[in-house]
């Protein structure tokens, strides 16, 4: 690694799992080498954490910070736009702050809706909460008052939310790929910025499957067959994403025999992953004729936004289901009266 | 009011934060923890495919993505109502016991350890894995490192990815193992199982022999008792099993409350809900929610390791039973009521979990070819749950004809003991702060102690390397002004 001057490195985690924690954790002894690189200023998951300090830093005085998970509650819009600040080079890390990734589904629906479920609908809460007690920014207590971050209607990307230099996909991305992306910040050589940092093959092109033609009658759904282990999964009518997804995983999943779900998101160039993994498939579909091609369609994809934006409904063109209001439902959440 | 909050700056800044009350004579009125997100995965996941839930709910916690991936595996069984083969459901249940004995030893070693290991009263620098690693010796980093590589190595190889495992479905698994991968399956559980072995020896050795802390005396110390209900599942014997059966709910005594299928957890289990945090508070239903309170009269109950050997009548397999037989003779006998000994009998299950996993890779079955069985009924409605690390984990979902979703209720691991969490918080806190008087270094540990025991994940938390939870004590006069500041790992 590099001789340079010790930079500083900042990670951060806000609507996710810890996946991506974790994967960085798999760099193995190698994060020994990020270690003399780099002086970690912020990784609540592994070290110190320091958010006080990050205030009391000067604008750009960290040099990368890797941001994962995506943007819903007011504190983690606080935290994207702190760092952003103190940062030199923003990297959008895995998937949620790429894309919104799974937790960006809830963009089919808005708060309102998500607490109904949660606290009202709830199988084990109901008759229970029959005074519909709803979780509150401000609750007053005996004691005193309780706040809560406000909830927002919409999850957000990193990029919708601040402006984002290099993004890194996966959910959550592999190690190797990891260890590219820290080697090319260390030793200067990053991509322009916006890039993703990455292969722009796709995942098909690394899969060890064999390939023949792709023609399709009936797409099947995963519990439905059994499929051949050495055979090209989309030809036998299952549907893998690997055709729309970029390559970087080496093929994993397609190994035990299930389809690629798309966690690597789009290659360069492309705007809307679903919309280019519908195309994809709608190129293997072997009929002329309309009906017949709506009905292998309604038939084999009865969750188009599941099956195509499983990971990148809040980053596409849709980014959620419509809805009356604008804003982002702050006002709303604070309005409402604690029960 | 003189208020305290306690801000985590790890993990648990974004997913946890606690505030605690003082009345007028300055003596703790009450103390809460709350949980600031939530996801909304039971909305969203409606319209979805059911087969998709295991891909789905395992990004509910990338830590142990693990239990999210087979307990809606197993809740596919039941929607599909498929029986899958006895090679699928060993594979699973090896698989299974792969990833606890993997998330048990981080745990232990990273987590809970330290406190014991190094020290309740050791600098906080020096109370982490590396402190652990200084006292004991190089050696114990090398065996941790190699358990949790192994550990991550097998997920992969039999699972497909080392995070967000890519392998259940209704009535198997999408591949099973070969010869070749059995024996190594084999091979590095035999070193599992001594790894197991040498972690109670080390427990033995470094708490409770014991002379300067008196370990076993802090263990038995009222700041760390909480008489509530504890569950687990068992099998047929009532011992403990993380994979399948039913779930046993026994009393602060020790007598059976319950023992349910979890299909019928909605007439047992409910959940209350405050406006205060978005972590809704499971309670059992027939005692009914009477508050943050201890006793047979309250429906608080425990989910943790200790409350699933409270819960058995031992372990299903011979090393785990000694370990398990020796730690309630040290304690003075069932049930456990002692929130640290949650550590011992993480260790307890760690042995048990290897045993487990090679008594699976070394059955006649387990290479078999028939790990798979198609559905042919119509999906309905199905309970599915597993023993997640941190507590019993439940998912509930209903589907159309077409098996798309149109009900999901999760009950997760570390929900089921958000109140008894919360019951810590209070008690530790009360202990040290008498008339206005802050214990300064022994609140923040006590505190940071009374949670490590529940190894919490409010959103995965925790699972630090070093150990560390960076604790922030604000003491506040009643306008909010910040009067004194405590913190450790922070300044």
């Amino acid at each position: 690694m590099s001789e340079k001057p010790k930079g500083k490195l900042a990670l951060y985690w806000a609507a996710s799992c810890g996946g991506c924690d974790i994967a960085v954790l798999q760099i193995g002894a190698r994060i020994l080498d990020v270690a003399a690189a780099f002086d970690i200023v912020l990784w609540p998951c592994a070290a110190d954490g320091k958010v006080r300090d990050v205030e009391k830093m000067a604008d750009g005085e960290i040099d990368v910070c890797l941001f994962n998970g995506g943007i819903r509650t007011s504190e983690q819009e606080y935290m994207a736009q702190l760092l952003r600040r103190k940062s030199k080079v923003l990297v959008a890390f895995g998937s949620c702050a790429q894309e919104g990734c799974i937790p960006g589904l809830a963009n089919m629906n808005n708060r309102r809706e998500i607490f109904d479920s949660v606290y009202k609908e709830g199988s084990a809460t109901t008759p229970e909460n029959s005074d519909d007690v709803r979780p509150q920014p401000e609750t007053e207590m005996p004691e005193g008052t309780l706040h809560l971050p406000v909830f927002y209607d919409t999850l957000k990307t990193l990029n919708q939310t601040v402006e984002v230099d290099y993004y890194l996909p996966g959910c959550p991305p592999e190690g190797d790929m990891i260890w590219t992306a820290i080697t090319a910040i260390v030793e200067g050589k990053l991509p322009p910025p916006g890039s993703v940092i990455g292969a722009n093959t796709t995942v098909c092109d690394e899969c060890k499957r064999t390939r023949t033609e792709k023609k399709i009658k009936k797409f099947y759904r995963t519990w439905q067959i059994k499929p051949d282990p050495d055979i090209c999964l989309l030809e036998q009518g299952l549907i893998c994403c690997g055709i729309a997804t970029r390559a970087g995983c080496g093929g994993l999943c397609p190994e035990v025999n299930s389809p690629c779900i798309g966690c690597h998101g789009p290659n360069d160039g492309v705007q809307d992953y679903g919309a280019r993994m519908m195309s994809a498939l709608a190129s293997v579909i072997d009929s002329d004729d309309p009906e017949e091609i709506e009905q292998i369609i309604r038939d084999g994809v009865p969750d188009p936004v599941g099956s195509f934006y499983r990971f990148s409904l809040a980053s596409s063109l849709l980014r959620r289901k419509k809805r009356s209001t604008n804003g982002n439902g702050a006002a709303a959440a604070t309005k409402t009266k604690a029960s | 009011m003189k208020r305290i909050s306690i801000d985590p700056i790890t993990r648990l800044e974004g997913h946890g934060k606690i505030d605690i009350f003082l009345d007028d004579e300055g003596d703790v009125a009450n103390a809460y923890l709350q949980i600031p997100e939530l996801r909304g995965f039971e909305k969203f996941c409606l319209g979805r495919l059911a087969e998709d839930m295991p891909n789905l709910t395992n990004r509910i916690c990338g830590v142990c993505p693990e239990a999210h991936h087979m307990a809606a595996t197993k809740t596919l069984d039941a929607v599909f109502h498929v029986d899958p083969p006895p090679t699928a459901k060993k594979l699973r249940e090896m698989f299974y016991n792969i990833f606890f004995a993997t998330d048990h030893t981080t745990h232990f070693y990273a987590l809970g350890g330290p406190d014991f290991v190094v020290g309740p009263d050791a600098p906080p620098a020096e109370r982490n894995i590396l402190g652990v690693v200084a006292k004991v010796g190089m050696d114990i980093a090398g065996k941790v490192l190699k358990m949790r590589h192994d550990g991550h190595h097998l997920i992969k190889m039999i699972g497909g990815r080392p995070v967000h495992p890519n392998w259940g479905l209704p009535g198997g698994v999408s591949r099973g193992i070969t010869e070749e991968q059995r024996q190594e399956i084999e091979a590095l559980g035999r070193d599992a199982i001594e790894f197991g072995k040498f972690s109670l020896q080390l427990f033995e050795d470094v708490v409770l022999k014991d002379t300067k802390y008196k370990y076993v005396d802090i263990i038995l110390s009222d700041a760390y008792t909480h008489r509530t209900y504890n569950m687990g599942m068992v099998d047929e014997n009532n011992r403990s099993n993380f994979y399948d059966g039913k779930i046993r709910v026994t009393s602060p005594d020790g007598s059976e409350h319950a023992k349910y299928d979890c299909a019928d957890y909605r007439e047992y289990v409910a959940e209350r809900v405050e406006p205060w945090s978005y972590l809704k508070f499971p309670y059992l239903k027939k005692i009914g929610w009477k508050g943050f309170v201890d006793g047979e009269d309250s429906g608080v109950y425990k989910a943790t390791p200790l409350s699933r050997c409270n819960a058995a009548d031992g372990m299903a397999t011979p090393l785990a039973q000694e370990a398990y037989e020796k730690m309630y003779n040290t304690l003075g006998g069932k049930p456990v009521n002692h929130t640290l000994a949650t550590h011992w009998a993480r260790l307890v299950e760690l042995l048990y979990s290897a045993e487990r996993w090679v008594e699976l890779a070394t059955d006649p079955e387990i290479t078999g070819e028939d790990y798979r069985v198609l559905p042919t009924e119509m999906p309905t409605e199905g309970v599915g749950s597993v023993e997640a690390p941190r507590g019993t984990l439940t998912h509930h979902y209903a589907t159309d004809e077409r098996g798309i979703l149109t009900k999901v209720n999760l009950i997760v691991g570390t929900t089921n003991n958000n109140a008894p969490i919360c019951m810590s918080v209070k008690k530790a806190a009360q202990g040290l702060i008498k008339k206005g008087t802050v214990l300064k270094e022994s609140l923040l540990n006590m505190v940071e102690m009374a949670f490590r025991a529940y190894d919490p994940c409010f959103g995965c938390a925790t699972h630090s390397l070093p150990g560390q939870m960076p604790l922030e004590v604000r003491i506040r006069k009643p306008d909010g002004q910040i009067v004194e500041r405590l913190s450790q790992y922070i300044d």
